[in-house]
């Protein structure tokens, strides 16, 4: 019944209402309705008129929007109140938050699983040499996580892998690309710009997988729980940053899906053009809806059903029921 | 508090009954809720009249109750988890005892498969379920769940994927 359900995405400009049980999209060619029982999730990357009727019927089905501005900026999103609501749950996050050690056991394995997954990259999109000592200096990396004992510094090794496995990217990608430094806000030029597009779909994907568990998105290990970003999404996000996103990004520009002409710069900014924001944004999907065969539970299960059972995981570690060991990618 | 569902959970798997009772629970996008619902709610729509008894220490909703031939009634979609409904009834007849409402019987109704089963509570099934209710609270209130019990009608449970992930 619920299988048909999948994410939605708006492109063009219009008004979003509410018609009996399905939300119209109206703009000034077309009007489509689409029951709201199919809909996981919605993106909107349109400019689109809303009123709380379709707010509130939204929200009352359980279903995570997200928004974008005119860059293809993530900047919010609406998130239901919390039907699945346990105390439970919830008292334990905070009390892994408060006691140091237990805060950094889970921080180390979402640092972890960033690593691992930028290994599994290299190893297997590099089209020029990788040399091994790349590859050592990860590994050391990856011992090193087990030796922090706080915070920042914990994020000072994720931030030197990190840098070590973009600084190998021009093995990894075919085309020529500007590419000399990962710069967030804004993002400077194409390879900047689709990073952070593709990392903005990976963060809300958590997010919605998020809002279908007990979690509570703003109680965080690696990231400062804050009251500007569902933090524990952030966390999450961390460890499927390289294997859904990065993947995503590698396959597209070495099949020359995307390429320069889907870019606008501005006097600052580079971003996605509506038709690049497309082909990423299906790209993605695409990614999400792949299966595979889970070992464990013996049946196949969707990358994006790999989230929740990472967020399960993490419940059964916070209820003290099994250690929590961040996803590696089997496959 | 100890309830009929809770009871049900006990026979059916321990740890199911302490994620429950932890309100961890998953999201309900299985049909069989849904139709177990309606078969519920339509079965019996003419002399449908939902009783429930709740205070301190139990809480059961009954189907349907005949005053006149003193029956309980409950329906149930599938008969597969005959013994779990079995006891889930003689536990309702064991709070109407224990609110004086004596000399009553259960009867399981399975409108799906035509078929009803008949329950009477005897004393061995009395000092059971005492048992069994110390037993539930023993298990709610330990700080872990139980373990996975691997049993083939896990893979049809809705907590599989939290279990075995
Ligand atoms: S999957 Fe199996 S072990 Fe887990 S709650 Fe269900 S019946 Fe119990």
């Amino acid at each position: 019944m619920l299988n048909a359900m999948r994410n939605y995405y708006i492109f063009k400009s219009g008004r979003l209402s509410r018609k009996d049980n399905s939300i119209m999209f109206e703009t000034q060619e077309e009007f489509k309705s689409i029951p709201v029982n199919d809909i996981d999730s919605l993106y909107i990357f349109g400019e689109v008129d809303i009123n709380t009727k379709a707010l509130n019927f939204l929200a009352q089905k359980g279903i995570v929007v997200h928004i974008f501005n005119y860059y293809g900026w993530w900047t919010g999103s609406l998130y239901p109140r919390e039907e699945l609501l346990a105390g439970e749950v919830v008292i334990r996050q905070a009390e892994h938050y408060l006691d140091r050690n237990k805060r950094i056991e889970i921080a180390r394995e979402f640092v972890k699983g960033a690593i691992h997954g930028f290994v599994y990259n290299l190893k297997r999109y590099k089209h020029k040499d990788i040399g091994k000592e790349i590859f050592q200096q990860l590994d050391n990396y990856l011992n090193l996580v087990n030796e922090q004992e706080d915070i920042p510094s914990l994020m000072g090794i994720e931030g030197n892998a990190r840098d070590l496995y973009y600084d190998m990217f021009p093995n990894i990608i075919r085309q020529d690309i500007e590419f000399d430094k990962r710069v967030k806000r804004p993002p400077n030029n194409i390879m900047n710009a689709l990073i952070s597009f593709v990392n903005s779909l990976v963060y809300t994907a958590v997010l919605k997988e998020i809002y279908r568990t007990q979690l509570n998105p703003t109680i965080s290990y690696l990231h400062e729980p804050s009251y500007r970003r569902f933090s524990l999404a952030l966390d999450v996000a961390e460890i499927f940053k390289p294997i859904y996103g990065d993947r995503t990004i590698f396959d597209l520009l070495n099949n020359r899906s995307i390429t320069e002409d889907h870019f606008d710069k501005d006097l600052n900014y580079c971003y996605l053009k509506e038709t690049g924001r497309k082909i990423v944004v299906k790209a993605f999907e695409e990614k999400l809806n792949t299966t595979i065969k889970h070992k464990k539970l013996k049946r196949n299960v969707s990358y994006e059903r790999i989230i929740r059972l990472e967020l399960y995981k993490l419940i059964k570690h916070l209820l003290g029921e099994e250690v929590y060991k961040s996803f590696r990618i089997w496959w | 508090m100890v309830n009929g569902v809770y009871i049900n959970y006990y026979f059916h798997c321990k740890r199911h009954l302490w994620l429950f009772a932890r309100n961890i629970r998953m999201e309900h996008n299985s049909e069989d809720v849904f139709i177990g619902k309606l078969i519920s709610a339509y079965s019996f729509d003419r002399r449908r009249h939902e009783i429930q008894i709740v205070d301190d220490e139990d809480a059961i909703v009954m189907d349907f109750i005949d005053k006149n031939r003193k029956v309980v009634h409950e329906i149930k979609k599938s008969n597969k988890l005959e013994e779990l409904h079995i006891w889930q009834v003689k536990y309702y007849l064991y709070v109407l005892e224990k609110k004086g409402i004596m000399g009553f019987k259960g009867l399981i109704n399975y409108p799906k498969q035509k078929r009803a089963i008949k329950v009477e509570l005897s004393d061995e099934d009395r000092t059971t379920i005492k048992e069994v209710i110390d037993d539930i609270h023993e298990i709610i209130n330990s700080v872990k769940p139980p373990p996975v019990i691997n049993k083939s009608y896990c893979k049809k449970c809705s907590y599989y994927e939290f279990c075995y992930c």
